[in-house]
């Protein structure tokens, strides 16, 4: 038994690695196969809108403070009842995040008092151009299924005086 | 000689030349795709319909990959190491039968290169030269590394290559021959894995060592030495000594199918069947194919299985114990013959299998005390 065992634990080595030959190959075909993402997974940000088309960024650029790549760009103007883009009385003119700084941190999300900022499943952020790492506005707004709903609208007066809506506490 | 005799010479080699080339490209493939299934993976499977068209993507990078020269290196043999690392690799293959002789357009064509009556003798010298190519690349490169991983090779050639003459010395006892072809023709009964199996797992334990590849692979150790005695080397003459490796992987695993595994004949149970050699002669490529693809996905096995050796327990196990067991095996396998032929009694050829298996066994248990001790000594 003694003289047999270096030979036991060798073919108990070569068994291992030939179980694992048998096995089938874990690969995800990537291009053609996409794993998907866990619920909380941090990846391209977007701008969310309300179920009428307003955006909920008020401009407020709280993710800009809280951004510790400094990564986030917000500048607000005046919302008017004829032009309206978020309820409340300013909106983000510009906003821009530079993904080239972005370490994906989800402090934006957290800082947000509207929600307006989430960070999505997309994380297929390539680009050749240095420029192109800058998402602004009309790569980072959630796309809308109805032209009615796009922003600016034309609001009645009165209505949407509210900047920050309601919360309820998140479900993930 | 006729131009007809000529022309066969020529086509033959060119054939067999392309044929490694070839076989070359297509290992590094063979081995990529089964390494990546022992690890769960799948492998390169983009280029082409199953990644077939790797290899050739491969080399086209290598063809056109920046073709670097070090300063302060011995410029001269700097450029000859790579082509001497794989000239005696080429030149090896030769003496590899694929088969007895086939009939093409009423032309008897051995399927053999070169019959040459002292066989192993020429194979043994021609493939120590290769060490040479290894040293001198270590050598000129002026890089510590390469240096010092030449000098490891040669350190760890030298010690393999007498346990590995010395597993040819039974064979060549065995078929009482040095050509290949009688080599061959002998184990039409018997292969001599059977026969000698302690030989044969030396053979395969040497050659190993002798091809640098897992858990021999001191010689391009990345953790220690980057890539040894290649370090310095980039584009096309990297890619020679890539080739020569995987070529002498190709030939080696020839080599070890035609002296233990019955080189070009059938596989046991097809014996005297229409599937013979004997019957058709074409056959005996495709088994010698078969028999080559079996070893090398050993080869790789091997090395999905096993890590790396500490180098002096390499150049242990080379001096210590591989070169005293092939010694015994040799005096184990002679004294058999002698006692067949004395006795004229061929049963008696039994004792060498069962002697030389209880020499090893007898080997591998003072190993594992000797690492025993030295286990507990330390704790």
């Amino acid at each position: 038994m003694h003289v047999l065992e270096p030979f036991f634990a060798l073919i108990k080595g070569f068994w291992t690695t030939f179980r694992s030959f048998l096995e089938k190959p874990i690969t995800y075909q990537y291009p053609e196969v996409k794993r998907p993402v866990r619920p909380r997974f941090r990846g391209r940000h977007e701008l969310k809108r309300y179920a009428n088309g307003l955006e909920k960024c008020i401009g407020c650029a709280l993710c800009a403070a809280a951004c510790p790549a400094d990564a986030i760009f917000v500048e607000a103007a005046e919302n008017t009842d004829d032009a309206r883009y978020s309820p409340g009385d300013r909106y983000a003119s510009t906003y821009e995040i530079n993904m080239l700084r972005c370490i994906f941190c989800g402090f934006c999300e957290d800082a947000c008092p509207t929600e307006a900022i989430v960070l999505g499943d997309n994380y297929e952020l390539s680009f050749f151009d240095r420029q192109d790492g800058i998402y602004a506005k009309d790569r980072l707004l959630e796309a809308v299924h109805d032209p009615i709903m796009l922003t600016p609208q034309k609001t009645p007066p009165g209505i949407f005086t509210r900047s920050v809506p309601e919360m309820q506490n998140p479900t993930d | 000689m006729d131009f007809a005799l000529f022309l066969e010479w020529t086509v033959k080699s060119l054939v067999l030349i392309f044929g490694l080339l070839f076989g070359f490209a297509y290992l590094t493939f063979y081995e990529r795709r089964l390494l990546a299934r022992f690890q769960v993976r799948i492998g390169p499977n983009r280029a082409g319909p199953w990644g077939i068209l790797q290899p050739i993507a491969d080399a086209f990078k290598m063809i056109l990959k920046e073709d670097l020269t070090p300063s302060q290196a011995d410029k001269v043999l700097f450029i000859i190491a790579p082509v001497l690392t794989m000239a005696p690799v080429t030149i090896l293959a030769a003496i590899i039968p694929w088969g007895t002789s086939v009939n093409i357009l009423g032309r008897e064509i051995t399927l053999y290169l070169a019959d040459i009556s002292v066989g192993i003798l020429f194979l043994t010298s021609v493939a120590s030269i290769a060490v040479y190519g290894i040293v001198i690349a270590g050598w000129s490169s002026n890089n510590k590394y390469a240096m010092l991983g030449g000098l490891r090779s040669t350190a760890q050639m030298i010690a393999y290559e007498l346990a590995l003459g010395l597993s040819f010395v039974s064979v060549i006892l065995l078929a009482n021959s040095m050509r290949t072809l009688d080599i061959v023709a002998q184990q039409r009964d018997l292969w001599f894995v059977i026969l000698q199996p302690v030989g044969a797992v030396i053979f395969i334990i040497a050659t190993l060592a002798e091809v640098n590849r897992a858990p021999f692979d001191m010689v391009e150790a990345e953790q220690e030495l980057t890539a040894g005695y290649h370090t310095e080397y980039s584009g096309m003459k990297f890619a020679l000594f890539f080739m020569a490796e995987y070529e002498k992987m190709i030939v080696i695993s020839m080599i070890g199918a035609t002296l233990f595994f019955g080189g070009f004949r059938e596989f046991w149970f097809l014996k005297e069947t229409i599937f013979s050699v004997d019957r058709l002669p074409w056959l005996g490529p495709i088994y010698l194919f078969i028999k080559l693809l079996i070893i090398l996905f050993g080869m790789v096995w091997v090395r999905a299985t096993l890590p790396r050796l500490r180098y002096d327990r390499l150049m242990a196990l080379g001096w210590k114990v591989l070169l005293p067991l092939s010694l015994v095996v040799v005096f184990i396998t002679a004294a058999g013959i002698l006692l067949k032929e004395q006795l004229n009694n061929s049963l008696y050829l039994a004792i060498i299998p069962v002697l030389s298996i209880f020499a090893g066994l007898v080997a591998v248990a003072l190993v594992a005390r000797d690492l025993r001790r030295k286990e507990n000594a330390r704790s």
